[in-house]
């Protein structure tokens, strides 16, 4: 289309004829530049078997002690997952998962007692996972107010359509509006060591940091500053399915209340997949030469507050560490194993292929 | 009383059909003078004004028109459609996402076609505003050139362009007659000579001109520039008389006056009417091969698209019946939402689903392959090797849509004169009465001053035989239509004679005439010049006799002859006639028949082009019956050419034989090299030629189209003469299929290379037979399959003695054979017009038969030896680079849509988009776009030099085979291989375990949780390395260019996503995808498992092509091997011809021997055994 469309040159017959002299003849050769006659200096690769061959050999060298140290590193990691959903009756949870909605106004208390078999050294990550909660449904990924979060007044008044129907509570706007807010993981977690002598102590957890930077210092803010909250909340409504407003989701510290509370960031931030966990509080290596976590008996204790089982959903507390390469992950170093182990045995395919095949063909028989 | 009714009755009619424009015929009164009454009344026609318009729009309608025009295209139709679906329904992706690249597309076609408008706009003002000198009331007037209207009577001067087109009535040369050069019209330089009217040829001054009263009928425009016909009646004291008007009356609008100060005309046709203008409509569209197995894909994949759309809309359905699925506690519908109706939600459903997935079939493909096709085709005009320094000429691209057609030839039908020869005549010798005469003393083409003589080969004849002798001399003297140019600067054809003081020049549109005059000219008969009416010739004896041109009866190819009716100083009025032999004996009564006809097919058999003389004297009689005949014919305003051939066919007959001339035609420098190789390639070539089937078949000998042991099978009138056709037919194709099965043997005993190949012989009136829809029809369609048979089993046929439709007929008998060929026609001449307009790629020489095959064709080239380079090199790269453009960007979209699909299994098919919109929306556009268009405009598999050496390469590309269903199953199953590798290693990594970065970038020490969009990003940027990787991976001529695209797009990307991710864009209301490909990259894990990916996405194809390579491997795969091989070892001390084909640059050597004493040297010995079978 582009080219057949208009030729100039071609159409206005009156100036051309007149033009078409001796001299223009000349200046019709075309330039002999490498460019045009296309024969600018190139590298000529081919894929023939001789020449693949070391990369798949080097391939295969480097990925198989790659995926052992990965492998390994993996399986280094401590984790422990305690389910306690409550489905069965004789789990500790049951009656609360079976009386608790998510209107409920009441909380449940349950308790689940658990042991370490083996003592959990360095930084222990404590994280919620939940099954079968679509947090990438579009619907719901889509229900929320980013200006809003980020505390811009005006989209705190008035919030985005895409909130619906979670934008309005009566008449007032809701802050933070929107599904993901509304469903805002509300189970509290609390661990409990319990010593030789059967006395229990808390483990302390810490619950800064467990989101991201970027997202705590610049994505979301605070509308007016983080002090005063009451003031800059006024005239809106809290999320229908709360039971406290924004503004008092850590009133103990300013800089981990309202829109910049952590594990409202880390909520907000929606799992990939059905099956997801997400970093709850982190249990801080202690000084010295003490375990983190020591092996022996655990209770945690549970404000039962997220119904899961109306959706068939589950509950897991996980308690991990961490290495150089995240978190506990099989998969990656036996990939990588069997990738490096395929093309080592490829490129000994190849070789014989290399050495059958490739001397006869690039011998003579060219057909002329 | 009776020529009242008809009057009226012709009025009636005129009324009732309304419509004036419907009246075949216009009138036209000269300066707007009524005739005189008592004359028939016509009804004035209302004509255009002379305002060219050439642009497409005005101000006004461009951008309805444009926007109409552009949404035509199903592709473009498509996306606004998605893009409109996307405005109007709740879809997952914005609708910018298919809205800016369309935008993006529409825009900048609409401002390309804008700007070429406003260029055409602006060349229409220039020219509409241009002055014209109007005689009115006797005074000359300048008006604009717009304003003119049909019957004004316009002055025109020197060097001026006619304003439109006209009739000649006056010019200042005493003869009424005038130059004109249509270079700007159809490219012919030479100088024409058109004519004046007869009776108006007299009034020179402007006074004189305005009192010329007449009116003119005339057809209504037509676009043929050659024909035209009408009539004018002058009132000359109020008696009419009428004259015949023709094309050498008529003026067209674009041509230039040359050599005669003035002129005076009347507009015929103005504006839009004119022939210049009629001439503009643009040629039907071609499409390409790959073009329509590129709509087949297409069709495949909205298939694809569809059932990907309805499966997940009823797996959602059949999802979400559990309500605690379709509205959990956490993820309500609005109210809205709730209370419509489940169709009307399905169907919505149904569409979102198709905008999702719309991706697979891109916008962007359509826009690159344009852009690769446009700017491609500039490396074929810029092609040094495909310039002529000769002609000054370069390559010319008419329509880039073909340029990977051209890699697809598998017929090339090619005309004989001028396109395998140089149409470059040289007059060898004439026999008269079956005595020869040869002139000789020719050096290198130019007479010797002094050796004007000649050689007799017989012994000297007698008296009677010497008066025919100068009969045939004069004959030839002056029975042609050549001008002589007495100036020294003249373009086009030149002929230098230098007869003493003036040099002067023979011109004709045919070179045989310069070749046959100038030939005379050696033989003592010198042609001087048409003055007044009188042709003169200096006889030997150095005097001048003088000739009254009477008629010109002209030639034509379907008559094949012309005369001219003379009336000598005696007073006695000859008609000679020159032509073809065949058209010429059966015309004969007497003379030396029989010895005339052997020598002219020796002549023939030796590729010598032949022409036959005969004389017939008139007596004064026959000269007014003549007279009457031919001025009845040229009158008639309806089918005006065939009236006259009746009237020629009349008039040209008791004819008496004079003699015979041959004239020498040499093959085009490297035509037989060219012909081979394209045999080589196994391409079939067929010559088509009007020529007598002696001089074409000596010609296919001498281009190597027919070998030594070509076996000629014949189908020609004579051997139908003997059988009937049907037995012949019969007969061929037993020998032929006896053969085959007789190769298939040889093959497996390893002989096939000195099998006899075929080679076939038909002539236009065997084909008519064999064409004609029988009374039978089962038995037609039988001898056309039979013939069609044994073309396909003959390496080579030539098919003579074809008319230019003829040519086109067999184009289209093979196009519609049940392989459907591919076919190209090349040729030079306005008779092979037809023919190039048939064929799927047609292909004009600019040779010296004028420009209308190169107007014509799709590609012009200046010699026929171009044809080699343009397919072997061109063609076989274009559709090799735009074969892998095609499946690539196929390629590339299955591995970007495919995990969104799979995605929607793991998102309760709720639609959600995988990837970031900016990334859906710049995928196409600039992170994979640019190395594909560069790869598909810079990749050579293979050395330009080794294509041209070994055109056997060329079968590896035959039959579309990069594009057939096979290799299309192949790179859709990888690009779906690569889309699952992608995204179930992404939900390995995210599913079940810790993968997980270091979010704070600050601190260490803490371990965050990735999100949805991250995920995608994770499979978004695995995809556009493995995409771009695969990519490289298929380049084998990595230039600079190619280095600094692909590795600067990868760059882009991952710039763009920095900065994507980097700030907070305030225009946006989300900002989901804030920070997530910098947290992504801190992650050791995503480094370990983008690597991973990409490897394993990309060792299965690796792997294919390296053991397909390996073990089944093409032509092109050895050479490349080989090329790799010799040069690692032999460097530049080996040139690689000699490794690759010795026995062919011994050969070419050969033929350029041939070509350069190609006359009566040994193919005068193949011929023989052809002789020997016509004779026998």
């Amino acid at each position: 289309m582009m080219a057949s469309s208009y030729n100039a040159k071609e159409e206005d017959g009156h100036h051309s004829g007149a033009s078409s002299g001796a001299g223009a003849a000349k200046n019709r050769k075309p330039d002999n530049t490498a460019f045009k006659q296309q024969r600018l200096p190139a590298w000529q690769p081919i894929l023939t078997a001789g020449s693949v061959l070391p990369a798949f050999f080097v391939i295969g060298l480097i990925f198989i002690p790659i995926g052992i140290g990965l492998y390994v590193t993996s399986n280094n990691i401590r984790e422990f997952e305690i389910d306690y959903t409550g489905e069965s009756s004789n789990s500790p949870c049951y009656s609360c998962a079976k009386n608790v909605t998510w209107n409920s106004t009441e909380p449940c208390f349950c308790t689940v007692n658990f042991t370490l078999a083996r003592p959990f050294e360095s930084n222990v990550f404590m994280y919620y996972g939940l099954s079968n909660f679509y947090q990438n449904h579009r619907r719901y990924v889509k229900s929320r107010d980013d200006r809003q979060l980020n505390g811009d007044p005006s989209s705190l008044r008035n919030p985005s359509k895409e909130c619906e129907p979670y934008r309005t509570s009566g008449d007032l706007p809701i802050a933070p509006c929107g599904a993901i807010a509304n469903s805002l993981f509300n189970d509290s977690l609390v661990l409990y060591y319990i010593d030789s002598n059967n006395s229990q102590s808390e483990v302390p957890l810490v619950k800064k940091g467990i989101a991201w930077w970027t997202d705590k210092h610049v994505k979301f803010k605070n509308p007016g500053g983080n002090s005063n909250l009451t003031a800059a909340f006024q005239g809106t409504a809290k999320p229908v399915n709360w039971r406290k407003p924004v503004y008092e989701l850590d009133p103990s510290d300013p800089e981990n209340n309202g829109f910049i509370n952590e594990d409202f960031i880390v909520w907000m931030r929606t799992a990939a997949l059905p099956t997801f966990r997400k970093l709850y509080r982190i249990i801080q290596k202690k000084p010295g030469a003490t375990p983190t976590l020591p092996s022996g008996n655990y209770v945690l204790h549970i404000t039962y507050n997220y119904p899961v089982l109306s959706f068939d959903g589950r509950k897991r507390m996980i308690l991990s560490t961490i290495s150089w390469m995240g978190g506990k992950n099989p998969f990656l170093g036996i990939a990588y194993i069997t990738v490096g182990s395929i093309c080592f045995f490829l490129g000994v395919v190849l070789l014989i292929i290399h050495h059958k095949y490739d001397n006869r063909n690039t011998s003579a028989d060219i057909p002329s | 009383m009776g020529m009242d009714f008809s009057t009226l009755r012709t009025l009636i009619s005129r009324y009732c059909v309304g419509e004036e424009n419907w009246v075949d015929s216009r009138t036209i009164y000269i300066g707007h003078k009524e005739p005189p009454p008592g004359t028939e009344a016509f009804i004035q026609q209302r004509f255009p004004d002379n305002r060219i318009v050439s642009s497409k729009y005005t101000f006004w309608n461009f951008i309805p028109k444009n926007m109409f025009e552009q949404f035509r295209r199903v592709a473009n139709f498509y996306f606004l459609i998605i893009f409109l679906v996307q405005l109007i329904i709740d879809t997952p992706t914005s609708p910018v996402t298919s809205g800016l690249p369309l935008f993006f597309v529409i825009t900048v076609t609409a401002i390309k076609q804008g700007y070429e408008d406003w260029l055409r706009h602006k060349a229409d003002n220039a020219v509409n505003q241009c002055p014209v000198h109007v005689v009115q009331h006797g005074k000359v007037t300048r008006k604009q050139s717009r304003k003119l209207r049909v019957g004004d009577v316009v002055l025109v001067k020197e060097d001026e362009t006619f304003p439109c087109d006209l009739v000649l009535l006056a010019s200042s040369r005493d003869d009424g007659t005038c130059f004109v050069t249509t270079a700007s019209l159809d490219g012919e330089s030479s100088h024409k000579t058109y004519y004046a009217v007869q009776d108006t040829k007299a009034y020179n001054t402007e006074k004189e001109v305005d009192t010329i009263h007449a009116t003119i009928e005339c057809e209504q425009p037509q676009p043929d520039l050659y024909k035209f016909v009408g009539r004018i009646n002058i009132y000359m004291n109020n008696e009419p008389v009428a004259r015949p008007l023709g094309s050498e009356n008529l003026l067209l609008r674009g041509a230039t006056l040359k050599n005669t100060e003035y002129i005076y005309a009347v507009a015929i046709y103005t504006g839009m009417e004119t022939k210049m203008a009629l001439n503009y409509q643009s040629k039907s569209q071609k499409r390409s091969a790959v073009e329509k197995s590129m709509n087949a894909y297409l069709v495949v994949y909205l298939c694809i698209l569809i059932s990907k759309a309805v499966i997940n809309t009823a797996l959602k359905y059949v999802w979400q019946s559990d309500p605690n699925r379709d509205e959990p506690f956490y993820n309500q519908r609005t109210e809205a939402e709730r209370q419509r109706h489940i169709l009307i939600r399905a169907f919505t459903d149904f569409l979102a689903f198709m905008v999702l997935f719309n991706y697979i079939i891109p916008v962007s493909m359509y826009v690159t392959v344009e852009m690769q096709k446009f700017l491609g085709s500039y490396f074929i005009m810029w092609d040094d090797e495909m310039f002529d320094e000769e002609l000054g000429e370069r390559a010319v691209v008419n329509t880039s849509d073909l340029n990977e057609e051209l890699g697809q030839v598998e017929y090339v039908f090619t005309d004989k004169t001028g396109t395998l020869t140089e149409n470059n005549m040289e007059f060898i010798e004439c026999c008269v009465d079956g005595h020869i005469y040869v002139p000789h003393a020719i050096c290198n083409g130019q007479v010797m001053p002094d050796a004007a003589g000649m050689d007799m080969i017989d012994s000297s004849p007698g008296p009677e035989a010497r008066e025919h002798e100068e009969l045939f001399f004069r004959a030839l003297c002056l029975c042609h239509t050549v001008q002589v140019k007495e100036e020294e600067t003249v373009d086009g054809i030149k002929h230098g004679i230098h007869q003493g003081k003036s040099t002067s020049f023979y011109i004709s549109s045919s070179p045989d005439e310069v070749a046959l005059v100038e030939g005379m000219k050696r033989l003592g008969f010198t042609y001087l010049r048409l003055n007044d009416g009188q042709m003169e010739i200096l006889n030997r004896e150095n005097e001048v006799e003088k000739f009254d041109l009477l008629d010109v009866l002209t030639f034509d190819s379907v008559r094949r002859r012309m005369s001219v009716i003379v009336r000598a100083s005696t007073g006695e009025v000859y008609l000679f006639c020159k032509g073809a032999d065949s058209s010429i004996f059966p015309r004969v009564i007497s003379g030396k028949v029989d010895q005339v006809r052997a020598r002219v097919e020796q002549n023939a058999v030796e590729g010598l082009r032949t022409l036959c003389v005969a004389y017939r004297r008139l007596s004064p009689d026959q000269y007014q019956e003549v007279c009457q005949l031919l001025s009845r014919a040229r009158l008639a305003l309806q089918d005006r050419d065939k009236r006259l051939a009746e009237a020629y066919d009349l008039i040209e007959k008791d004819l008496i034989l004079l003699g015979a001339t041959a004239v020498e035609d040499r093959l085009q420098e490297k035509a037989a090299d060219t012909i081979e190789s394209l045999h080589k390639a196994g391409i079939k070539v067929w010559v088509l030629t009007g020529d007598k089937m002696e001089t074409a078949a000596a010609t296919c000998y001498a281009s190597k189209l027919f070998h030594r042991n070509t076996q000629i099978l014949e189908l020609t009138t004579k051997r139908t003469e003997e059988q009937s056709l049907h037995d012949v037919l019969f007969d061929l194709s037993r020998t032929v299929l006896r053969q085959h099965g007789g190769m298939t043997r040889d093959t497996f005993s390893g002989l096939s290379g000195d099998c006899t190949d075929y080679g076939l012989i038909i002539d236009g009136a065997t084909l008519t037979a064999v064409m004609r829809p029988g009374q039978e029809g089962s038995n037609s369609g039988n001898y056309k399959e039979k013939f069609l048979e044994i073309c396909r089993n003959c390496s080579a046929v030539l098919c003579c003695r074809m008319a230019p439709l003829q040519k086109a007929q067999i184009v289209k008998l093979i196009k519609a054979s049940e392989e459907h060929p591919i076919t190209l026609a090349i040729g030079d001449g306005a008779n092979d017009v037809s023919m190039i307009l048939e064929a799927h790629v047609g292909i004009g020489v600019m040779g010296k038969e004028g420009r209308q095959a190169v107007r014509n064709s799709d590609y012009a080239i200046p010699k026929f030896k171009h044809l080699k380079k343009m397919l072997l090199v061109h063609g076989h790269y274009y559709y090799i680079r735009i074969s892998e453009l095609v499946q690539y960007f196929f390629y590339k979209n299955v591995c970007f849509i495919f995990p969104q699909f799979l995605y929607q299994f793991f998102c309760g098919f709720s639609q959600q988009p995988l990837y970031d919109t900016a990334y859906l929306t710049l995928y196409n556009i600039s992170f994979t776009s640019l190395p594909i268009l560069l790869y598909s405009l810079m990749e050579q598999h293979i050395n330009m030099d080794i294509l041209k050496k070994d055109p056997c390469l060329y079968r590896d590309i035959a039959k579309n085979s990069l594009l057939r269903w096979p290799s299309f199953i192949y790179w859709t199953v990888l690009g779906v291989y690569d889309a699952i590798v992608m995204f179930f290693g992404a939900y390995f990594l995210f599913d079940n375990t810790t993968f997980t970065s270091n979010g704070q970038l600050m601190t260490t020490n803490t371990q965050m949780m990735f999100g949805n969009w991250t995920f995608g990003t994770l499979v978004f940027t695995v995809l556009v390395f493995t995409v771009t990787f695969k990519l490289a991976l298929d380049t084998h001529y990595w230039t600079w260019i190619n280095h600094f695209v692909i590795w600067g797009s990868l760059i882009f990307f991952v710039v763009f996503s920095l900065l994507w991710g980097g700030i907070i864009w305030p225009f946006l209301n989300y900002q989901r995808m804030y920070y997530v490909f910098m947290q992504m990259l801190s992650s050791g894990p995503a480094w370990f498992s983008i690597i991973l990916l990409i490897t394993a996405s990309l060792l299965p194809d690796v792997l294919k092509k390296v053991i397909w390579r390996a073990l089944w491997p093409t032509t092109t795969e050895r050479i490349q091997n080989a090329d790799k091989l010799y040069k690692g070892q032999l460097s530049e001390f080996t040139p690689l011809a000699s490794l690759h084909a010795p026995p062919k640059a011994n050969s070419q050597r050969r033929g350029s021997e041939n070509q350069r004493n190609p006359r009566r040297t040994n193919w005068c010995c193949l011929c023989a055994n052809m002789l020997s079978r016509n004779t026998a």
